[in-house]
């Protein structure tokens, strides 16, 4: 391998984007796309790059989390030295847990000074894309930088509640870089919350903001320092999603549908997730399904249309589903009509309900909820 | 204290299955595919895992490397243990002679030495071509029960076809006093499994008997059981009632994966008191088009259906494109229908290609047999590829 890098995944953060999705679990454990949880595509990025270790900082909500990731063998992650390492919050008397990115990094330097990596590729959860870590990488060298930021062009205003747009010069050289700016209309240059620094420069920059007292990484290193340090900016020119919101959740999942999409998503590497040996879908004798994502585990025998049905979803006889987002074990009774819906974990629809949204507001179905 | 597991499963997987002809070219019969995401071996090893049973050797001889890297090292079927799991066992070297495995008893002959490392009270002894889920606990316990020294699952069969199966014939207790390979004349339709729970230190006993007598074709069926009989040793029989079939045949494995079909199918792979596990295919959700037609069939992960596909079962990464029509048949993984293409009562091997407007087969029901294409081959466009027909070599038609 060409670079040696360790990856850092930040587990929580952005949990405030999609409330109804992140009640009982953080952001990388959101289901996406039928049988993944957002932090797959993190973490397949980062095992299809060749990094072999992965450090996971946790803070609330985790336990969805860890029991997805197990012994993280099927992100061929159980390895003897490294794999997957999970962070929880660290405190002591004198400490509460972090509350800051930057704290979060400080409660980690015991894990980065023990590894022996030369670069630390820092991701968030709330992203979906195939990235090479190794192309970012090597522009990193090419450039001398301090930090690469990945950014991503995109035309319409973003939702989330924190976000980071960057102003590179045409060698990459970040001139700015401005936190939750007013935006008007595109095209700007969205941070996709990938960055890619030497372990040793992050282990002297989260020391001297300890000397210092500092708190914020954006605003205390990134934008004071966009002058004195070497901040690249890394153009992602591929397919690019956030989930800033539930809309956008939900118009993200939908992009699922578009060959395209899927074969840009799914097509090149695999996407590692967890197993639970379902068995395939079956499909009755009355199943009409069009235009739609099915995982294992299903049994269709109504109507199924323009909608992503996670594991074990079960639909009855006479009931239509379109444009609705079904997550796992989620029993539909039968002559039952969705329109727009999501529903979350082990929901169960009972026989003759109809409930509709609509595509800026999915009706949304909380865990384990019986209608 | 010297470690030791109650019972050990031996599971004879070195048979080549010359019935399923182009499907068993390259890869052992227990490798072959069914189900959607399944293939034989994962039917005995689930029973084992589900019946408390962590010990398994699997024994392979015909094209074992497909099945050994299958099985790896047990972990999908939770059977990488530090003391047990799934051993592969294959014919080796030793220092006074080498041989083949030369009937099912020779095969677990030659691993004595495997099962006594485990210091067993019990040995199981399984087959590696038969779909059903059997709790051999159970069976366990009715060995114990009739403080049997052998005992032997018994499936009733049709009368008609008893005559095909190794019969056993049974006092009223369930003691057999007399065994019938293959009678023309059956006494009676109780038909042996090829499934056979011995006491360990009979069948050690047995098996080294076996081993020295000259005479002997080394087979459990026709040698070592009719020894121990002869001999007085108590054989029992243990009833299972349940959906159990030998997919040794072309017919009998495209009839068990059409089992699965339908809403109160003959067989279910879904039960998740009993779960098959199985290795599982890395791939997103299959996706069906807005053409797409799917209807009373089994589809795995990765698929992609524009074309219409019905009473069938497709395997992971199946490719079906509009205006392909698939019926009554079983795709294995990766094999890709074109455009306007038709596949009709066959079983078709993985990744195969069947070019634009081809013709797999003939519509079930007219009097035709199954087709069968063996994997990695192309169909051409246009070609014809009659019912019955049996390919392992790409064809463009006459």
């Amino acid at each position: 391998m060409a670079h040696s890098a360790v990856g850092v995944i930040f587990s929580n953060i952005h949990d405030e984007n999609v409330p109804e999705l992140s009640r009982h679990r953080t952001m990388a454990s959101i289901p996406f796309g039928g049988r993944y949880r957002l932090i797959d595509f993190a973490l397949s990025n980062m095992v299809n790059s060749g990094i072999t270790t992965v450090g996971i900082v946790t803070k609330n909500n985790y336990q969805s989390l860890i029991d997805h990731l197990g012994s993280g063998k099927e992100w061929d992650l159980a390895r003897k030295d490294g794999g997957i390492i999970l962070l929880p919050p660290y405190s002591d008397e004198t400490d509460a847990p972090y509350t800051t990115r930057l704290e979060a990094l400080m409660s980690i330097t015991g894990f980065l000074n023990h590894r022996n990596e030369d670069y630390v590729v820092i991701s968030d959860c709330d992203g979906i894309a195939r990235v090479d870590i190794n192309d970012i990488l090597r522009f990193h060298e090419e450039k001398g930088a301090d930090i690469t930021m990945v950014y991503h062009r995109e035309t319409t205003p973003v939702e989330s509640s924190y976000f980071i747009t960057l102003q590179p010069d045409e060698t990459g050289r970040l001139k700015g870089l401005q936190i939750n700016p007013k935006l008007k209309k595109g095209p700007f240059n969205l941070y996709v919350n990938i960055m890619v620094m030497s372990r040793e420069f992050l282990i002297n920059t989260i020391q001297d903001a300890v000397t210092r007292g500092l708190s914020s990484f954006g605003r205390d290193i990134l934008t004071k320092h966009v002058d004195t340090l070497k901040l690249y900016g890394y153009e992602f020119g591929g397919y690019f999603a956030t989930m800033s919101s539930v809309g956008d959740y939900y118009s993200h999942s939908m992009e699922l549908l578009r060959k395209d999409v899927r074969d840009e998503l799914f097509g090149a590497r695999d996407i590692y997730t967890k197993v639970r040996d379902s068995a395939p879908s079956k499909y009755g004798d009355t199943a009409v399904v069009r235009n739609s994502l099915i995982s294992d585990g299903c049994v269709i025998e109504g109507e199924v249309e323009n909608c992503i049905l996670f594991r074990g979803v079960k639909v009855g006889k006479g009931s239509v589903v379109k444009n609705s987002i079904i997550m796992q074990d989620t029993v539909i009774g039968s002559n039952v009509t969705l329109d727009c819906v999501i529903t979350d974990k082990n929901v169960v629809i009972r026989d003759r309900r109809h409930l509709a949204g609509c595509e800026s507001l999915p009706y949304f179905v909380g865990k384990g909820r019986m209608l | 204290m010297q470690r030791k597991k109650e019972c050990v499963a031996m599971l004879l997987a070195g048979g080549q299955g010359s019935r399923l002809y182009a499907l068993t070219n390259n890869i052992a019969k227990p490798a072959v595919a069914f189900g959607a995401k399944y293939r034989i071996i994962d039917f005995p090893l689930s029973n084992c895992i589900n019946s408390g049973i962590d010990t398994v050797g699997v024994l392979t001889q015909y094209e074992p490397l497909e099945l050994n890297e299958y099985i790896g090292n047990g972990q999908p079927w939770d059977l990488d243990r530090a003391f047990g799991g799934v051993h592969i066992l294959s014919p080796y070297q030793a220092k006074k002679k080498q041989s083949w495995f030369e009937g099912t008893a020779n095969a677990i002959y030659q691993n004595i030495s495997f099962m006594k490392k485990y210091n067993p009270e019990y040995v199981l002894i399984l087959s590696g071509d038969h779909i059903y889920k059997m709790d051999y606990a159970q069976m366990l316990r009715a060995h114990k029960a009739t403080h049997a020294d052998c005992t032997i699952a018994a499936i009733e069969v049709p009368m008609k076809e008893a005559s095909r199966f190794g019969i056993l014939n049974c006092n009223p207790d369930g003691s057999i006093y007399q065994f019938e390979e293959k009678p023309k004349q059956p006494k009676s339709n109780l038909a042996s499994m090829g499934i056979y729970i011995f006491t360990a230190e009979k069948l050690f006993k047995y098996l080294e008997a076996d081993d020295a007598n000259p005479d002997s074709s080394k087979d459990f069926g026709k040698d070592v059981l009719p020894a121990m009989l002869n001999a007085g040793e108590r054989m029992f029989s243990y009833r299972f009632k349940g959906y159990w079939k030998d997919v040794g045949t072309i017919d009998s494995l495209w009839e068990s994966n059409m089992d699965l079909l339908g809403e109160d199918s003959a067989f279910d792979v879904s039960d998740a008191a009993w779960k098959i596990h199985s290795r599982n295919p890395l791939a997103p959700p299959e996706y069906i088009g807005a053409k797409g037609v799917v209807r009373n069939s089994m589809v795995a992960l990765g698929c992609e259906v524009e074309g219409s596909v019905e009473h069938s079962v497709l395997a992971a990464n199946v490719v079906v494109e509009e205006g392909a029509v698939v019926r009554d048949s079983v795709l294995m993984a990766g094999t890709v229908v074109k455009k306007g293409a038709r596949v009709e009562y066959s079983i078709v091997d993985e990744n195969v290609v069947i070019e634009e407007n081809a013709v797999v087969g003939e519509e079930r029901g007219k009097g035709a047999g199954i087709a069968v294409l063996g994997r990695n081959i192309t169909i051409g466009a246009g070609a014809k590829v009659a019912g019955s027909k049996i390919l392992d070599k790409d064809y463009r038609g006459e």
